[in-house]
């Protein structure tokens, strides 16, 4: 495990639990995660925006080997969703099981748990998707 | 108790995870118990879900259907015996997941399975007051059942959020409510054990029953009414007879009880119990009808309130999902994967 | 800029050094390719030193600093450059830039990784920093995992099979058989590896880079050092290029996602560069993490058109008397992947076949060679152009 940090996860909290990413002023694009300039035009005048919360599954991978902190959940489903204005977003699938994902598929945003920073440290929180029925 | 003002329900929302498991594979791992089992199944939290993100879900369909703007709500008040936390508030994390702002007042409540109602009372007084003009109280649980124990059988995972305001453009207006509590230790969980105790058939007449009783009558008398005026009448349920049981002493029939029991095919979802069940009638109610809803938490008391439905909740319901809909979509799990996903099992 | 000579290289062999730590690999490997390029070690005037992850497996930082103790070489500057698994090339990029700007006149890039001090799961928390720890590596993505979003994104956008792409792995084990420092030296069967177990569907246990320690090294200098030194190389290799590129940190950021356009721009660069075009090229080591990547490679770097990597597998041409003989000496796959240190033992075999040093594997008259290293999913490519010039 890395090491334990209670700053770097409360930081970035906001974006994680709403899915906040940026938005560029000047040519539209948006970003997740935030970032400090636009990869696009350059401009470096980009505001907070709250994401979409559904979106389809561009591709998906299913999870065997895990990293430490992760076994409970093997096997686990990562995939990229592309949301309903078109910024994609790295995620995990829930709710389901690995045989039943498939590229294309609708899926919608949850809040759950990402992952606890060992028994006795902070749970860090955050957003997964789950396929809409 | 009736508020010196109007209080209505503005929007309400419920969640239940995914996954069940049914009492009879409890069963197969621990032996059938020598009666009749419970209940037929038990909602089971995902490896990913707790009493925060549960709560996240019901509050998100409640704000859904009060169709305010989150930033208004400026009051939150969670009510659960399995917060993740036992220091930090799980108050506050729901606040920010679900966009309120900070200048709120927040709390975590404990009172077992009343926990949720005591937080409706709390915000409905803080409501009346003129202090704020929304609040939000969440009753959930993800409840720990002891390996092998009868209420593992039945202790499940869920959450019900109601969010009140002022006046009477509501989906529901408060009429009144009461609470009759005493020192009972029916139940109990001592500070640092992983699961609760009881005793047994104590649980039943000087706990549940006594106090629903009381306060259930006691509300009747207060607001003048009988049984015959109330379309439903939602109880805590900790398995599928004691409401029906509870209901029918108190003078109700079965065609006001069974639309609001779901604890045979979800389990007893502990400070979420009796208000899911509110969910599930107000997602069926019609204008003008007479809900009764009463608690029971151990330790020992209930709380009990008559609300009556308004025009507005034809239009509002259908702005979030059904509690049958969100309970028809299930995955069965078996009691290996239970206790896996329940942390049953040491793996330090 | 003044020109720039590989003159030696060192490597260890690739595996389990279970008998040998961070320092003692990698002192190894400066030592042989002092000793392969005729000079003293007191010749050295910097050291650069590309790995991953020596802080969190090792706890140890500032690894320039401990070789050039660890080789007696008190004063002579170091530092550790990290790419992810681009550091070993990237190193050897900023060696090359330090003497062709003339400010060294002979000076050692090298690489080292110990990836066997941990257990695999810790290994797999430490290759995923080189991806997002934030938005990324907290959902529980490994970097096979997401190897393997692009794998299918790939087989679906150019409806190209599995058995097709898992060739790559084939052919670079055949190859590994010659190659006395490559961690596996026999050869796999395509059912081998289409029967091998899952890590992150589609990616099988046989079509990823194994975990191995190793360390490698190469000695640049300038022609006023062969000069003065009195060196006479039979062979002169030149370093006709060293370029490199990034791309977004995270694949979800992308236009395609079956395109490294790092690899595309570094490329192009390094042709530009060294004056040549993908066919003037006769010996390549592309980065084939896992097999996808091998075949991606081959298309971003102008070898095939997109979509179709796999027909140059299937037509033999990566084989020795094919139209781009590649990873003769294993690849990432057969050869191993001591992260950091990858990316040297590419151009060291490039260095290797161009001075006629390939035993069985060797392509005749091979006279321009190329090597792209890769960190992340294409996050940092580097490529480096080498020419025998006499």
């Amino acid at each position: 495990m890395i090491v334990e940090s209670v700053p770097r996860v409360w930081r970035e909290k906001k974006y994680k639990y709403r899915l906040i990413g940026s938005r560029c002023k000047s040519c539209g694009s948006t970003f997740f995660p935030p970032k400090a300039a636009c990869k696009k035009c350059g401009s470096r005048d980009l505001e907070e925006i709250e994401l979409p919360k559904r979106g389809k599954i561009i591709t998906y991978t299913v999870v065997r080997s895990p990293p430490r902190g992760f076994e409970y959940l093997v096997p686990y489903v990562i995939a990229i969703v592309e949301l309903e204005d078109g910024t994609r977003v790295l995620t995990q699938i829930t709710d389901v099981n690995p045989e039943e994902v498939k590229t294309g598929m609708q899926v919608e945003a949850v809040f759950r748990k990402l992952k606890e920073q060992s028994r006795s440290g902070i749970i860090e929180y955050g957003i997964k998707f789950r396929p809409i029925r | 108790m009736k508020p010196l003002n109007d209080v209505s329900i503005s929007g309400y929302g419920a969640y239940v995870p995914v996954y069940r498991i049914k009492a009879e594979e409890i069963a197969r791992v621990w032996g059938k118990l020598h009666r009749k089992l419970p209940i037929t199944e038990k909602s089971v939290p995902g490896p990913d879900e707790d009493s925060i993100t549960m709560s996240v879900e019901a509050a998100k369909y409640a704000i859904a259907r009060a169709k305010i703007n989150p930033q208004d709500i400026k009051a939150i008040y969670v009510g659960s015996e399995s917060h993740p936390y036992a220091v930090k508030p799980s108050a506050t994390v729901i606040a920010e997941a679900i966009g309120m702002p900070r200048d709120i007042i927040a709390i975590d409540m404990e009172f077992a399975c009343r926990a949720g109602t005591t937080a409706m009372q709390s915000i409905v007084a803080l409501v009346a007051s003129g202090m704020i003009k929304y609040g939000i109280a969440i009753g959930v649980d993800t409840a720990q059942g002891r390996p092998g124990d009868e209420l593992e059988f039945t202790a499940a995972a869920g959450a019900a959020a109601y969010i009140l305001g002022n006046g009477k453009d509501g989906i529901a207006i408060l009429e009144g409510s009461t609470s009759y509590v005493t020192d009972t230790p029916d139940f109990w969980r001592r500070e640092g054990e992983t699961y609760p105790r009881h005793f047994f058939r104590f649980t039943g007449e000087p706990a549940y029953f006594h106090h629903i009783i009381n306060a259930v009558n006691m509300l009747m008398e207060e607001l003048g009414l009988k049984p015959s005026d109330f379309k439903y009448a939602v109880f805590h349920q900790p398995n599928y007879k004691f409401p029906l049981s509870v209901g029918k002493r108190l003078g109700f029939s079965i065609d006001q009880l069974k639309p609001g029991i779901l604890s045979n095919i979800i389990g007893n979802t502990y400070a979420a119990s009796s208000i899911m069940g509110f969910a599930a009638v107000l997602d069926i109610a019609k204008p003008d009808d007479r809900i009764l809803v009463a608690s029971f938490g151990s330790g020992a008391g209930s709380d009990a309130f008559s609300f009556i439905v308004t025009d507005l909740i034809e239009e509002r319901r259908s702005l979030a999902p059904s509690l049958n809909e969100l309970i028809a979509r299930k995955r069965y799990v078996d009691y290996a994967f239970y206790a896996k996903y329940r942390g049953k099992i040491k793996v330090n | 800029m003044r020109n720039v000579y590989v003159i030696g290289v060192g490597m260890t062999p690739i595996r389990e050094h279970w008998d040998k730590s961070l320092r003692n690999l990698l002192a190894e490997a400066i030592a042989r390719s002092a000793d392969d390029a005729g000079i003293s070690l007191r010749d050295i005037e910097s050291i650069y030193v590309g790995n991953m992850s020596s802080g969190y497996l090792q706890g140890q930082e500032h690894i320039g600093a401990l070789v050039a103790t660890q080789l007696g070489l008190i004063g002579v500057p170091a530092c550790k450059i990290e790419a992810a698994c681009a550091s070993g090339g990237m190193a050897f990029h900023q060696a090359f830039l330090s003497v062709a700007s003339g400010m060294y006149d002979c000076v050692v890039a090298s690489g080292v990784e110990k990836m066997t001090d941990a257990i695999t799961p810790d290994v797999t928390v430490a290759l995923i920093m080189a991806d997002d720890q934030e938005y990324v590596a907290n959902y529980g993505a490994t970097f096979v995992s997401l190897n393997a979003l692009v794998y299918r994104y790939y087989m679906e956008k150019y409806n190209v099979k599995q058995e097709d792409i898992a060739l790559f792995p084939v052919h670079c084990h055949r190859y590994a058989q010659n190659n006395p420092y490559a961690q596996y030296r026999r050869a796999v069967s395509l059912e081998d590896v289409l029967k091998s177990p899952l890590i992150a569907d589609p990616i099988r246990l046989l079509e990823s880079a194994p975990i191995g320690d190793g360390a490698a090294s190469i000695v640049l200098c300038s022609e006023n050092f062969i000069r003065e030194k009195g060196l006479s190389p039979e062979v002169l290799v030149q370093v006709a290029a060293s370029a490199a590129a990034t791309d977004t940190l995270s694949i979800h950021e992308r236009e395609d996602i079956s395109t490294l356009t790092a690899s595309i721009k570094a490329s192009r660069k390094a042709y530009e560069m060294a004056k040549v075009e993908p066919n003037d090229i006769d010996v390549l080591e592309v980065h084939d993490a896992f097999s996808i990547l091998g075949i991606l490679h081959l298309e971003d770097l102008g070898f095939a058109e997109k979509g179709k990597g796999t027909v140059l597998v299937k037509e033999g041409e990566l084989e020795v008397g094919g139209k781009i003989p590649t990873n003769l000496f294993g690849g990432l796959k057969a050869r191993g992947h001591p992260v950091g240190a990858t990316g040297i033992y590419q151009i060291a075999e490039v260095f290797l076949q161009l001075t006629g040093r390939a035993g069985k594997s060797q392509v005749d008259g091979a006279t321009v060679g190329m090597a792209q290293n890769v960190g992340g999913v294409g996050s940092t490519v580097v490529v480096n152009i080498l020419k025998r010039v006499r």
